[in-house]
């Protein structure tokens, strides 16, 4: 069979997406040499800051799954009016240049805002801060837990609720039996797109918090004072430690997979 | 058993407007009606899954209006079987007991006649989704059974089978009403359901309640023009009457009694409708001479259309009269049926 010029037009583009994001990614993980890599990762400020960057994503995946939950179950199941408004509200953090979403924090954490008056009254500091880098973690991440999570509850089909209802569970009963095992699959992906959102963050946190430093900061900073050669080694480890982090997290979870 | 009063719904895509209801204990009832009727939403508002406007809803002596769905004792089955898929057969059949006080010798017992009625022995470790239609729908009816409920409503619960599954599962539904206490409130447009299953029926219309009776009465003699041409009254004719007779368009049909003022339609059933090629005698009192205008092919039978004067009838025959008597569209024919054939409302 004769193929149209139109498959091998589309094959073409389809390599040049691939090299396009491979290339560099490869190039950048292949140029620091193992010595190299074997010294930065003795180096300690990297170890705090790498295992920052991966505690304080983590944190925020884990304030999305608690506090965005609820809210994407509610999105999911019920329609009301204002329902669009508040999905683009939700859509905001992921529209919004990363320096801006950073600024939009501090100007309600700082001294002139009640906000920020009532936080250093409780002795909370969010300007250079671990509070702070979560904060803004969370921000930006949170959108993507939800609208994974809404999506899964999305597929389940409401009169499986029903059902369990009328066979005498309650509502949490429904939840906790029914749509919580038949979602926390869909939930498990948002809270990885959540952190991945989370360690990749730059902008937001380099504004909050430029100390304690997370990774992508100080990959930024010794890109500055002592150029590319300096920066690849500790990229490399935060992209290699990261991946092997969501890979663990997926095979641990796929086990008995009961349903397909 | 179950008694409704005066039940309003107000649902963006649905309104059911003063529903009244009445079905009695054990009971085989259902409610029939076209598509967009509102059956499913009574269904779920019975269920206690969709909030009511108004109205008043009665399990035995014991009002259920305001209690949650878990709280009601009345089970649901669904056309899509909804059965937890994470769950296996046995799992999903035992779901409900964790939340209801039974022994567990009688729960046993339960499990196994169930199991046994429905032929599910062997399909008790498997998951739904290596199941067939028809066993899927048999594990959601044991599930729903197995907590013993005072009703349980079901919502086309064969229209999504093959037509052999629909048999045998037609079959377990009968066997099950007839050595359960349970009332059954099952919504189908299919009749061969509602005349093999039903004691009594409803037929919806548009959120409300057109006709409620016997299944011999709503099709024999249909309360309003909607329900005669939803229960297959394909002849049916706005009239006005005089004496034992009707006027429709100028045709005189006669009827063999005398007819209630307030009425203005005559029906007669397409297979009250006898065609022939030769004037036809016999006792039938209305006989017409007409022109086939069209012969449509609907399975095991054709329907044929006969233009009288300005009226169009429809007749069924079968394939074999149909050769038999040479019919083809264009060709004169004459019709004929009983007074007693016609259906005035």
């Amino acid at each position: 069979m004769k193929r149209e010029p139109f498959f091998w037009i589309s094959i073409s583009c389809g390599l040049v997406i691939m090299a396009f994001i491979l290339l560099p990614l490869i190039e950048m993980m292949t140029a620091p040499s193992l010595s190299m890599l074997k010294e930065t990762i003795q180096d300690k400020d990297v170890v705090r800051s790498i295992w920052l960057s991966i505690y304080t994503a983590g944190l925020a995946a884990l304030i999305s799954f608690v506090l965005g939950t609820p809210l994407a179950y509610l999105l999911a199941r019920t329609s009301f009016r204002g329902k669009r408004l508040v999905e683009s509200i939700i859509d905001l953090p992921i529209a919004i240049p990363h320096p801006v979403v950073g600024i939009a924090i501090l100007s309600i954490a700082g001294k002139n805002h009640w906000i920020g008056q009532i936080l250093s009254e409780l002795g909370i500091r969010i300007m250079g801060s671990v509070t702070g880098i979560i904060t803004v973690l969370t921000l930006v991440g949170i959108p993507f837990y939800l609208n994974a999570t809404k999506a899964g509850f999305e597929g389940i089909s409401p009169r499986l609720e029903k059902v369990s209802r009328s066979l005498g569970a309650s509502m949490s009963s429904t939840f906790f039996r029914i749509t919580f095992p038949l979602a926390w699959r869909s939930m498990l992906i948002g809270l990885i797109m959540c952190s991945a959102r989370a360690i990749s963050e730059f902008g937001a946190v380099v504004i909050v918090a430029y100390h304690p430093m997370i990774a992508p900061v100080m990959i930024y900073e010794r890109f500055e004072a002592y150029g590319l050669k300096y920066s690849q080694p500790v990229a490399v480890w935060l992209v290699s430690i990261s991946l092997l982090l969501f890979l663990l997290l997926r095979i641990l979870t796929s086990g008995n997979r009961k349903e397909t | 058993m179950i008694k409704i009063q005066d039940l309003n719904i107000n649902l963006k895509e649905f309104k059911l407007r003063n529903i009244c209801l009445s079905v009695e204990k054990n009971e085989f009832f259902i409610l029939m009606g076209p598509t967009g009727a509102g059956k499913t939403v009574l269904l779920e508002a019975i269920a206690g899954l969709i909030p009511l406007a108004s109205g008043r809803i009665l399990i035995g002596e014991r009002e259920i209006t305001r209690l949650p769905p878990e709280k009601r004792g009345i089970s649901i089955v669904y056309q899509d079987f909804a059965l937890f898929p994470h769950l296996t057969v046995l799992e999903n059949i035992t779901y409900g007991l964790r939340f209801h006080r039974i022994e567990k010798i009688q729960a046993e017992k339960r499990l196994d006649r169930l199991l046994e009625v429905l032929n599910l022995f062997n399909l008790k470790e498997r998951l739904p989704v290596n199941l067939s239609g028809g066993e899927k729908q048999r594990v959601a009816l044991a599930r729903a059974l197995m907590v013993e409920p005072k009703v349980l409503l079901l919502d086309e619960p064969l229209s999504a089978l093959d037509p052999n599954f629909r048999e045998e599962v037609r079959g377990a539904l009968k066997s099950l009403h007839q050595s359960s206490n349970t009332t059954f409130l099952m919504v189908t447009h299919d009749f061969v359901e509602v005349l093999s299953l039903a004691g009594r029926a409803a037929v919806m219309n548009k959120g409300h309640i057109e006709q409620t009776g016997q299944v011999k009465e709503i099709f024999e003699k249909p309360a309003s023009p909607f329900v005669a041409d939803f229960v297959g009254m394909k002849n049916l004719f706005k009239a006005s009457f005089n004496e034992t007779y009707a006027m429709v368009s100028g045709l005189k049909i006669e009827i063999g009694r005398i007819v209630d003022p307030s009425s203005h339609y005559v029906a007669v059933r397409p297979e009250d409708i006898v065609i022939s090629r030769e004037k036809f005698s016999s006792s039938m009192r209305n006989n017409y001479s007409g022109i086939i205008t069209q012969i449509n092919n609907q399975g095991f039978y054709y329907e044929i259309a006969v233009q009288i004067k300005d009226v169009s009838f429809k007749g069924l025959i079968t394939k074999g009269s149909l050769i038999e008597l040479g019919l083809e569209e264009g060709i004169p024919v004459y019709v004929s049926f009983k007074a007693s054939a016609v259906h005035v409302f």
